[in-house]
């Protein structure tokens, strides 16, 4: 097989003494048959395959890209600052050329976490990709982001942190929610007011096949890159829609992560979900460094691997071709839904109801979006977690217009102490940062 | 009395220690027959001493070394059992290399059988090509030898002999496991032959000593011990220099080794007063290895490194024209600038003179300004390329928490330079590393006064499985059955025996069996919410080091800034 040979960076981290508890299954154990399988094969060796150790991130690289409450250093463990600290050194390595594209093979995941955080939920504390997005933005003033997730799990936090950015383009592929945790992703969730079309979801049914995730990869979103047209695009690798994946449904197989990777050719992959941890982990990371690094992977299979034991049906099939035609006719609508959906109102508000089931916490939380033409719009957060936490947030997007400024702005000086525990101010034009207590 | 010899690619070093102390040192030339020179310098050593005061004699031999780079090594069938995962078109390119049926998965489970049919053509087909040496190397066979041993049993009578993958490493690596078993295959011939010369030479000279021959790792191992794994002696040239350098140490400190030759210098760094060893093993003639080794980086820049002066500024290196101009040699060199500035004499000055003339026309400047840069930069090349590898020593990955919140972190105090040029650029490089400068005594035989004095090593994996019920130590050949309550306690307890017995068999004295654990992890293995076994992996090893015995520090030298 003839392949473009790329450098591809590698920061593995498989914190081999941390777990959530020990039967979890995020667990020590839970990348130690991958490092067998990556180190047996000797990836390590190729020239083009760099290894690199994990920076730490920063509570300041996380207040980016988070409203933690109460601070930053209250949510995460030193575990959750490597695995963020491991997705930066990924995208340091790929922006300043080091390697052509980077994989952080790392744990804890992220996905999960949304914009206020409140406890840990699906495994996750902090949302790694967000955090490594806006290190990116910040450091190399880079705009475009895509984030694809191939997670079997909806990508639900980082689609709530970028929900009124219509610069980072989120599209998630995953099985349907009514299915599976956390039950959202469907396709009428597609963006705030000011960002439609910049979320996108592909809700897949249970056993799908390699030729569905294909299908999807090829007719919805490598279309939609092409216009979008993004500097820097993300894999947000999960891997639990194999075919082994013990509390998923789907069958998606080691080859299939491969060329999925090849096809999409990340800037940067993250690993998220994936716990199988003996009978396809191993396979799959193999496979997707092979991929990314532009080397065979064509003999990468798992022990028990029968492709025509794990064919979709052809009701699956047609479900996949639906749904995906649906996806592409909503983002070649994008613009015209906006005066749908905003009308003539100045402000859009959601209110959605959180449950942090690693921590078994809830939460009710008010946004409000200032519906505006010239900027992402002024983003104003107000957030009640059964843990007696109360707090409020002013968000100001990047290259904010004047007049949200000055709203925001305002609004922060003015809004009273009350019942609030917090009142943040995150303005991320100018890389600040306030907490009035 | 200890007799330590280098054998290198042109001289011979023979030491003679009398209390761990040089007694007597001597240079010959090294020739096509290794041992002839070995009966010289020992003859000179040996003058007027009671050949029966001598305790034992430690060899450092470049003859598999040579046998590689030479290529004067054996034809060898290698039959290989990857499964699936990397492509066959990725391994290790070898001739007369077969691919087997037969597969293990990472746990040493087997998911597909070697077939005996196959192997029986395959015996047609050495036989006609007259192979009679064989490497046999399966995928995750040290999580499970048994497929190795299944195709060892049924070949074995096809060949003289057969490198085994699981015997040479513990450590996973099959592209690596596939180069280390290939050469062992390779120079076994050659080797044995020479073994059994050593051991007639040792005989014919009267002496009744355990002889040992140096590794790559810095370690000994008895020369009987050594002929069935002679892949481990490959590369121990280096590893003697870097012994050498730690024996004028104070033993604990953190320091870097210099050994300036003419074409490169080698940069090694010691850790507590510890030689680093290379992650996964050597290289040699581009066959990455899964051979223990000390961690060597060598750069181009030497005494001897051609200078030139162009658009880029001035060039050191990386390539050798010849020896200096004041020996005859075609340009300016680093030599030549050190005596220039009066920092060296040897050779012709006004030859060294006139070359720097040259350059500093070129540079448009003067002849002492010429040579000043040129020292200059040659020092600062050295001291951004060690400076390098102890950022890279300090970079390199860990798996845990706690190793990346605690890990320790070099700060080297010391510097210790050997070669030629040592006395001369010492101090300046010390000052561009803020470190204390130090030339050993008698650093032109530190390579094999390191040789006599070092101690016997040895390391080996355990790798436990209560779920398998089943504990290996694959290199030591041993798999047993452990009850399910087995813990990482057992694991280190039945490691250090059996690492004890295996120092012991290659050599060690009980004195010098200072055994470590370098790897230690327990994972609870976790099925469906429930625990079913723990997956245990513990590595130990025999630290390099000295002979007992042996005063620390006793040979210090000189301290330079």
């Amino acid at each position: 097989m003839d392949k473009r040979k790329r450098r591809t960076g590698l920061v593995f981290f498989p914190a081999f003494d941390w777990a959530i508890s020990p039967s979890h299954p995020e667990r020590e154990e839970r990348l130690l048959y991958t490092q067998d399988q990556v180190f047996e094969e000797g990836l390590l060796d190729f020239d083009n395959i760099i290894e690199y150790k994990p920076g730490l991130a920063t509570c300041a690289q996380i207040d980016r890209a988070h409203i933690c409450v109460p601070d930053a250093a209250g949510v995460v463990t030193e575990s959750h600052l490597i695995s963020a600290g491991g997705a930066i050194t990924a995208a340091d390595k790929v922006m300043k050329k080091e390697v052509d594209n980077a994989f952080a093979l790392v744990r804890p995941p992220g996905h999960h976490a949304m914009l206020v955080v409140h406890g840990a939920r699906g495994f996750c504390n902090v949302n790694i990709e967000a955090i490594m997005i806006e290190h990116i933005r910040t450091q190399y003033g880079v705009r475009k982001i895509a984030v694809i997730d191939t997670d079997c799990h909806h990508g639900d936090g980082t689609q709530d942190i970028y929900w009124n950015d219509p610069d980072t383009l989120c599209i998630s592929i995953h099985q349907d929610g009514r299915t599976l945790y956390p039950g959202t992703g469907f396709r009428d969730e597609f963006g705030g007011p000011n960002a439609l079309g910049a979320t996108l979801n592909v809700p897949l049914p249970p056993r799908t096949s390699d030729e569905g995730f294909l299908y999807v990869l090829d007719n919805v979103i490598l279309p939609i890159l092409g216009e979008f047209q993004p500097e820097i695009v993300i894999n947000s690798a999960g891997q639990d829609n194999h075919y082994t994946d013990p509390i998923t449904n789907m069958r998606f197989s080691a080859q299939g992560y491969a060329l999925l990777n090849e096809k999409l050719a990340p800037d940067i992959a993250v690993l998220e979900g994936g716990y199988s941890i003996e009978k396809a982990l191993p396979y799959v990371n193999v496979g997707i460094i092979l991929a990314m690094a532009g080397l065979d992977y064509s003999a990468v299979r798992e022990p028990d691997y029968d492709p025509p034991s794990l064919r979709q049906s052809d009701q699956i099939r047609r479900e996949i071709e639906a749904e995906s035609q649906a996806v592409l006719e909503l983002w070649q609508r994008r613009e015209e839904l906006k005066d749908k959906v905003a009308g003539d109102a100045r402000y859009v508000k959601r209110k959605k109801q959180i449950y942090y089931d690693t921590d078994g916490i809830r939460e009710y939380q008010e946004e409000t979006v200032r519906i505006c033409s010239d900027c992402g719009g002024l983003v104003m957060i107000d957030s009640i977690a059964d843990t007696g936490n109360r707090i409020y947030a002013v968000i100001l997007p990047r290259r904010v217009c004047r007049v949200c400024r000055e709203n925001g702005e305002g609004i922060y000086e003015r809004i009273q102490k009350g019942q609030y525990r917090h009142i943040y101010f995150q303005d991320k034009d100018n890389d600040v940062f306030r907490v009035r207590p | 009395m200890i007799l330590g010899i280098d054998v290198g690619g042109t001289h011979t070093d023979a030491v003679l220690l009398e209390d761990f102390r040089l007694k007597r040192k001597v240079k010959v030339q090294t020739e096509e027959n290794l041992l002839a020179p070995l009966l010289k310098a020992t003859a000179e050593l040996f003058r007027g001493e009671d050949p029966k005061k001598l305790k034992r004699v430690v060899l450092s031999t470049t003859m598999s070394t040579n046998a590689i780079v030479q290529r004067k090594i054996e034809r060898v069938g290698m039959l290989l059992i990857p499964g699936p995962g990397l492509a066959p078109g990725l391994l290790p390119a070898l001739p007369d290399t077969h691919v087997l049926t037969g597969y293990l998965n990472h746990r040493g489970i087997e998911i597909a059988a070697v077939d005996p049919l196959q192997l029986e053509g395959l015996k047609d087909l050495l036989r006609r090509e007259e192979i009679r040496h064989l490497g046999i190397v399966g995928k995750f066979c040290t999580r499970n030898p048994r497929q190795e041993l299944a195709v060892f049993e049924m070949m074995k009578d096809a060949a003289d002999h057969a490198s085994v993958g699981h015997r040479l490493s513990g450590h996973l690596n099959f592209p690596r496991r596939v180069s280390t078993t290939y050469l062992n295959a390779a120079v076994w011939k050659i080797y044995r032959r020479f073994v059994e010369q050593a051991l007639a030479f040792v005989h014919e000279r009267g002496l009744n000593v355990p002889i040992y021959i140096l590794k790559a790792d810095g370690g000994t191992i008895e020369i009987r011990q050594s002929a069935e794994y002679p892949v481990q002696t490959i590369l121990s040239g280096p590893a003697a220099s870097i012994m050498g350098i730690l024996h004028a140490t104070n033993g604990r400190e953190d320091a870097i080794a210099l050994d300036i030759g003419g074409t490169t210098t080698d940069i090694a760094v010691f850790a507590d007063g510890v030689p680093l060893l290379e992650a996964f093993g050597v290289t040699i003639e581009g066959h990455r290895t899964l051979i223990r080794g000390l961690r060597t980086k060598s750069i181009g820049v030497g005494g001897d490194s051609a200078v030139r002066y162009g658009d880029g500024g001035l060039q050191i290196g990386p390539v050798r024209a010849g020896p200096a101009a004041a020996l005859g040699g075609p340009c300016a060199t680093p030599t030549d600038a050190m005596i220039v500035l009066n920092l060296a004499s040897l050779g012709n000055r006004g030859k060294a003179e006139a070359a720097m003339q040259s350059l500093a026309d070129d540079m448009g400047t003067t002849r002492l300004q010429a040579a000043q840069a040129v020292f200059e930069e040659t020092c600062r090349k050295i001291a951004a390329s060690v400076q390098d590898e102890i950022a890279a020593i300090n970079n390199k990955p860990v798996y845990t928490i706690h190793e990346m919140l605690q890990g320790k972190r070099l700060a080297p105090e010391r510097l210790f330079v050997v070669g030629g040029p040592a006395p001369a650029v010492a101090p300046a490089l010390g000052r561009l590393l803020g470190c204390t400068a130090v030339v050993p005594d008698n650093a032109e035989v530190a390579n094999a006064v390191g040789a006599a004095l070092a101690r016997t090593t040895a390391e080996l994996t355990v790798h436990a499985d209560t779920e398998r019920r089943s504990l290996s130590i694959v290199e030591e050949g041993i798999v047993i059955d452990i009850p399910p309550q087995f813990s990482r306690d057992d694991a280190v307890r039945i490691g250090s025996e059996k690492l004890r017995e295996k120092a012991l068999r290659m050599g060690a004295t009980g004195e010098d069996l200072e055994i470590e654990v370098i790897e230690d992890q327990s994972f609870n293995m976790i099925r469906e919410y429930s625990t079913t076994g723990r997956n245990i992996r513990v590595k130990l090893q025999v630290k390099p080091g000295f002979v007992s015995g042996r005063v620390e520090g006793t040979e210090h030298g000189q301290e330079e800034a």
